[in-house]
């Protein structure tokens, strides 16, 4: 079946969007993301160390492998370089598309969102398409929906932590005011499983880099991955039982012996 | 001229952000551009005359999450 997925008029088969950072090495880099079907990977632009030029060949096999980049604002921290950087990232990679980061805490990584408000409103007034990397706040959402957002990326537990989904409540609230915009899942999932559970929530997708880059085996992990996103995505789909408190009986109760 | 490129305290010869990509070896280098955190784009770099003091920004595609 047919299942596509839109982001700004894209229409995208994968579900699953991935981070180009922290693998062990450029082949097992790019035979995770190849392994993890990803149609969308994330990149960033940093200074080069030392007078190294490795981000040339990190983006020669990026271009190699097809893949549509969604350029990040990581490490950002104020408005302004937030949008300075999307403005270096959009000539750089020929894209309109930004996921903005704008970060206010250091030991969660924590979206400041007061600033990643102000800084979508300056960015989709200048025709960028933005995926903002939020919090689960409902109130936030909807004032990135009307500076012009058309995707929204609630992250599922603080950056790198594979915690999975800290605030089922919450993310269950925003899918259900949200029925009809794009929600990702980005940052904090650590395991394909953790990937099935925001599918069976009603995401339409996750995002994540180091639950695979990690892994023992990342090629391993981005196909387990992509396993999960699969799984979940059909489980929601075919409309998951409700959770009751008391037993049911699967088997008959009518024809039972020795009654 | 002493200019600060990517955090770096430089002394370099080039008058504007176009000769200064050249002669610090990014001409052909995909990299994006900006001065004092402002935005330059590829095609103003020619006439953007550099001043002492100027912090540059010279960034290149990257791994990133």
């Amino acid at each position: 079946m047919r299942d596509p997925l839109k982001f700004y008029g894209v229409e995208l088969a994968s579900r699953l969007l991935v981070g180009t950072a922290q693998y062990p090495s450029p082949a097992i880099l790019a035979g995770a993301l190849k392994a993890s079907g990803a149609e969308i990977v994330t990149v960033s632009l940093r200074r080069e160390a030392g007078g190294a030029r490795g981000g040339e060949s990190f983006w020669d096999i990026i271009k190699s492998l097809g893949l549509r980049v969604l350029p990040n604002t990581a490490g950002c921290r104020t408005v302004k370089e937030a949008v300075t950087t999307a403005q270096m990232a959009r000539e750089l990679f020929s894209t309109d598309w930004i996921k903005l980061e704008v970060i206010g805490e250091e030991d969660t990584l924590q979206p400041d969102v007061f600033g990643l408000v102000e800084a979508a409103k300056v960015l989709c007034a200048d025709g960028f398409q933005v995926f903002p990397y939020m919090t689960e706040d409902l109130v936030v959402a909807e004032k990135l929906l009307d500076a012009g957002c058309k995707v929204l990326m609630p992250w599922g537990a603080p950056i790198g932590s594979g915690r999975g989904l800290n605030n089922v409540y919450g993310l269950r609230a925003l899918r259900a005011h949200f029925p009809d915009i794009p929600l990702v899942i980005d940052a904090g999932l650590g395991a394909p499983s953790q990937a099935a559970q925001a599918f069976e929530l009603g995401y339409d997708a996750v995002l994540l880099n180091t639950a695979i880059a990690r892994a023992g085996d990342p090629i391993a992990m981005a196909r387990a991955f992509a396993a999960g996103c699969a799984a979940g995505r059909a489980a929601f789909l075919a409309q998951p039982i409700e959770p009751r408190d008391m037993a049911a009986p699967s088997t008959p109760v009518i024809g039972r012996a020795f009654t | 001229m002493k200019i600060t490129v990517n955090g770096e305290s430089l002394e370099v010869k080039a008058a504007d952000l176009a000769a200064l990509l050249v002669e610090l070896d990014y001409e052909a280098a995909p990299v994006a551009t900006a001065i004092n955190e402002t935005f330059v784009r590829a095609k103003d770099r020619a006439g953007l005359t550099l001043n002492e003091g100027d912090r540059v920004e010279i960034l290149t595609p990257r791994q990133g999450g």
